[in-house]
């Protein structure tokens, strides 16, 4: 079973999300969107509909895929926690290492590398 | 404070981190590698790290786990390739939230003329969809756009 992050993963799912958050669309228009053949779009309808990203409405005559949001939460978490980690990690490196320099110029004694 | 610079070319598997530091590579080297100091820098504020293993050598093991408010935990684990002080860390990178997905890391310090030391972070992945699908998740502002869009998805929740 795929997870959330890997549906998520690939450029083409992504666009796809993209063209189903306007509105709903039927294969045809995702082909003609995407310019990629249909089996292609179906395989990633398939793994977008599996994690729950994608549903399904039948219509009298033709299937509507749309989006759906929730499993989203789920990466939510993950996403918040990781926008500004790379930033926000070198901050709190740069507040250890004047504390640790504080420390050691107060003590007089010179860095000792382990 | 040293500018964070991010490179992630399109089409490749690789993100170079550089990030300067105003202290020595001796004490660079030092916290990065030091257990008891890592919680206090690897995880965002909002997050409490937790160290769960910490073996740095080559061939040891870590493992973290980052645990929010709510009490959800993610957690990320890895082997050490090479601990070469105070200049070098290789070491492999995975979300258990995204099993085989194993990204390779290495992080060099480099002395500068004035004291400083310049961090180069470099994060090789398996496909160039697993490191657009990490870039899109929030890491790069460089790619903000793909990010800002999955954004406008989770506006809609």
């Amino acid at each position: 079973m795929i997870s959330t992050y890997e549906a998520l993963a690939d450029p083409t799912r992504r666009r796809i999300l993209d063209l189903l958050r306007e509105r709903p669309r039927v294969v045809g228009e995702l082909v003609d969107a995407l310019k990629i053949t249909q089996p292609g779009v179906s395989k990633h309808l398939r793994v977008l509909r599996e994690v729950g990203l994608v549903r399904v409405r039948q219509d009298a005559q033709r299937r509507w895929y749309e989006l759906s949001i929730e499993p989203l939460a789920e990466v939510d978490g993950w996403l918040a926690s990781y926008r500004h980690l790379i930033a926000e990690r070198y901050e709190r490196l740069d507040e250890i290492l004047s504390e640790l320099q504080e420390k050691e110029n107060n003590d007089g004694q010179p860095n000792t590398d382990r | 404070m040293g500018n964070l610079t991010l490179i992630a070319e399109p089409g490749k598997q690789e993100i170079t981190i550089t990030r300067e530091f105003n202290a020595s590579r001796e004490l660079v080297f030092r916290v990065l590698t030091d257990p008891a100091l890592t919680p206090k820098w690897w995880g965002p504020r909002s997050l409490t790290t937790i160290i769960d293993k910490m073996d740095v050598h080559a061939g040891g093991m870590w493992r973290f786990v980052q645990r929010d408010q709510q009490g959800n935990e993610f957690a990320f684990h890895g082997v050490y390739h090479a601990v070469i002080a105070p200049e070098r860390v290789i070491n492999t990178f995975e979300f258990e939230g995204m099993p085989g997905h194993v990204i390779l890391e290495t992080m060099t310090l480099e002395a500068q003329a004035d004291g400083k030391t310049l961090l180069t972070a470099s994060s090789v992945f398996q496909s160039v969809a697993d490191r657009d699908g990490m870039l899109s998740s929030g890491m790069a502002e460089g790619s903000r756009e793909s990010y800002e869009r999955l954004d406008e998805l989770l506006k809609l929740l």
